[in-house]
């Protein structure tokens, strides 16, 4: 089995040494078209997973008082509140446009257009979090998720900036690095994320990868034609910088507005290139130290 | 329209994010566990090679001393490195496993082994017991050497802050340059002037070399290479070439003193580890910034755009392209 540390990979799990009666790659599909932003999931998780309460804190910058994802937030739901010109708007049926009892802004001809994102961990087929984990700690499932095992983590947060996505954090009062697992504990027993369980539009959709890829099209597909000519699928696609998410999502506008990277590359690409220029740098120092003292009359 | 009166390929760029929260998270390493440990790993890296260099050329009080740096150096860095981690107690846990994909695997590693025969080289030498195999550990010590005194910048370079993925090229060049004036430094302070010639070599050479690592960064990197130069970490890497710089010229001008020499080693000391804290905010600040990581991506998928434009293909879901309805 090669290492491969970049490209589409068929089957990750396989690659990752798993046999070949393996479970079949699962992961979300977050369609935010009808997020309707009640932040069920979050609240799922933390229930679910046993995640530490945070206190309560307004961030004064819009009806998202959570921030990001983190250590102790593995589902985020973003919500961006902007001002789009009338005619480009186009009535989801649900979230209606605009807030409820009026839709203009001070700006004429500009209605309010909410986007509602709940953001997760995206299990990424190349996980820069995985590749650098010193310990062995993350680790990829059998379902081809990626999960950390808090017992062996020693709290190093080298995952923390490796992620693309900025997914993982220390968790302060602990020291170890904690992310979503997409509830590996229930999918051993054949129930679907907390999160999609709770989620009460079906904006968040469990499922194996290969379903869920072919559910995504369709429904960007679908939303282009009704005239959302702004939706777009994130992270579905297994040519891109992580070799594709096993958790991605349909946008309504760009990635940068909900807080995503536009094009993420998994560090690791170019850890060979890295090593090698680290390489030539180290025989240039050990020649310079030895051409130092040969070279010096005593 | 362009100057030249075409349309533009897109849009101009026009810097969007989510209420300008950083993309990414910023590191969590601490400062002054990580930024000293990378100063120490390159400093016991590079008088580990000098002590043995100096014994096969007959400078035993130069020997010596590197042989204890080089001990004191890769103890005080692992014990930085452990304070660091957040489970200290699990500080074994990195020698779990052998995992060629994570630098910082592979790092542990090579430290723990320098770490033991470096110890051993200094402690053979100190109790005089065991000559041999003091001897031995010594060389395998300096055989590991030039890792030691770059690796840290792959451990940098191999995450998705912009500041430091980028500049992977020239990290490794700037940190060897940095362990060899540091090295240079403590070869300075120890010795006799007289005795001090590899020193001055490695002092001049080091700075140069770091020196030209900045300037290529800084010139390759572009916009990206702000963080260098601005707020803190432009205030530690100005410090830290100046030291550099002003102490590699005191080594050679002031060859014959004693004094001079001594003030040239602690200058040297002194850049090297500012050039460590400079590399570590300037990452912290980069990482802080959604616009370092939206930027350069937005610029990338722009480029590819075009490309695939002048190819003949049109991608359905280019951003910025809105058809009216």
């Amino acid at each position: 089995m090669t290492n491969q540390l970049y490209g589409p990979v068929d089957d990750v799990a396989a690659q990752a040494g798993y046999p070949d009666d393996h479970p079949e790659r699962v992961g979300f599909f977050t369609d935010t078209s009808v997020c309707i932003g009640c932040k069920a999931c979050e609240v799922a998780c933390k229930e679910w997973n046993g995640v530490p309460d945070t206190d309560l804190d307004l961030l004064g910058m819009s009806y998202d008082n959570t921030g990001d994802l983190g250590a102790n937030t593995w589902r985020h739901v973003a919500f961006v509140e902007q001002a789009q010109p009338r005619e480009e708007l186009v009535d989801l049926g649900m979230p209606s446009v605009g807030p409820p009892g009026g839709q203009e802004t001070a700006e004429p001809g500009r209605d309010v257009q909410w986007l509602m994102m709940s953001d997760v961990c995206k299990h990424c087929t190349h996980a820069a979090c995985l590749d650098v984990c010193p310990t062995g700690s993350l680790f990829r499932t059998e379902y081809g998720t990626v999960v950390v095992q808090e017992d062996i983590c020693n709290g190093c947060g080298y995952c923390v900036p490796a992620c693309p996505y900025g997914v993982l954090d220390l968790r302060p009062d602990d020291g170890r690095a904690w992310k979503c697992t997409l509830c590996y504990d229930r999918l051993s027993d054949g129930l679907e994320p907390a999160c999609a369980k709770a989620c009460p539009t079906d904006s968040i959709q469990f499922g194996t990868v290969a379903e869920l890829r072919e559910r995504a099209q369709e429904r960007v597909e679908r939303l282009r034609a009704a005239g959302v000519e702004s939706a777009q699928l994130y992270g579905e696609d297994p040519g891109d910088g992580v070799g594709g998410d096993g958790a991605f999502f349909l946008l309504l506008d760009e990635p940068e507005v909900y807080g995503l990277p536009p094009d993420p590359v998994v560090t690791t690409r170019d850890l060979s290139s890295m090593w090698r220029h680290a390489g030539a740098a180290a025989v240039a120092a050990a020649a310079g130290i030895v051409a130092a003292f040969v070279g010096s009359r005593r | 329209m362009s100057p030249r009166g075409e349309r533009p390929m897109s849009p101009p760029a026009e810097f969007r994010s989510y209420y300008g929260q950083p993309v990414i998270k910023p590191p969590t390493w601490k400062s002054p566990d990580v930024p000293a440990y990378f100063f120490l790993g390159g400093l016991a890296g590079a008088s580990s090679a000098m002590a043995e260099l100096a014994d096969l050329t007959g400078r035993h009080r130069l020997a010596r001393v590197s042989r204890l740096v080089a001990a004191a150096g890769a103890a005080g860095g692992t014990a930085f490195l452990v304070h660091d981690l957040g489970r200290p107690e699990r500080f074994l846990n990195m020698l779990r496993v052998f995992k060629p994909t994570s630098p910082l695997s592979m790092g542990s590693w090579v430290l723990a082994a320098f770490g033991t025969l470096s110890g051993s080289a200094a402690a053979s030498d100190v109790t005089g017991r065991l000559p041999r195999l003091g001897r031995g550990a010594q060389v395998e010590a300096a055989l590991l050497s030039p890792i030691m005194m770059t690796y840290t910048a792959v451990l940098v370079s191999d995450t998705a802050v912009p500041a430091w993925h980028e500049a992977y090229r020239e990290l490794p060049f700037l940190f060897a340059g940095g362990s060899l004036t540091s090295g240079a430094g403590v070869g300075l302070l120890s010795v006799q002037p007289a005795d001090a010639a590899p020193a001055r070599v490695l002092a001049v050479g080091g700075a140069a070399l770091e020196v030209a690592a900045e300037r290529r960064l800084s010139r390759r990197l572009g916009a990206l290479a702000e963080p260098y130069h601005s707020g803190s970490a432009g205030r530690w890497m100005k410090a830290g070439q100046a030291l550099s710089i002003a102490g590699a010229v005191t080594a050679v001008a002031g060859r014959r003193s004693r004094v001079l020499s001594a003030v040239a080693g602690a200058a040297l000391l002194g850049g090297s580890l500012c050039t460590r804290f400079g590399v570590y905010e300037a990452g912290k600040a980069s990482a802080k910034d959604p616009r370092y990581t939206v930027e350069p991506q937005r610029e990338r998928l722009r480029e590819r755009a075009a490309k695939s434009a002048a190819a003949g293909f049109v991608p359905a879901s280019e951003p910025g392209v809105t058809v009216g309805q």
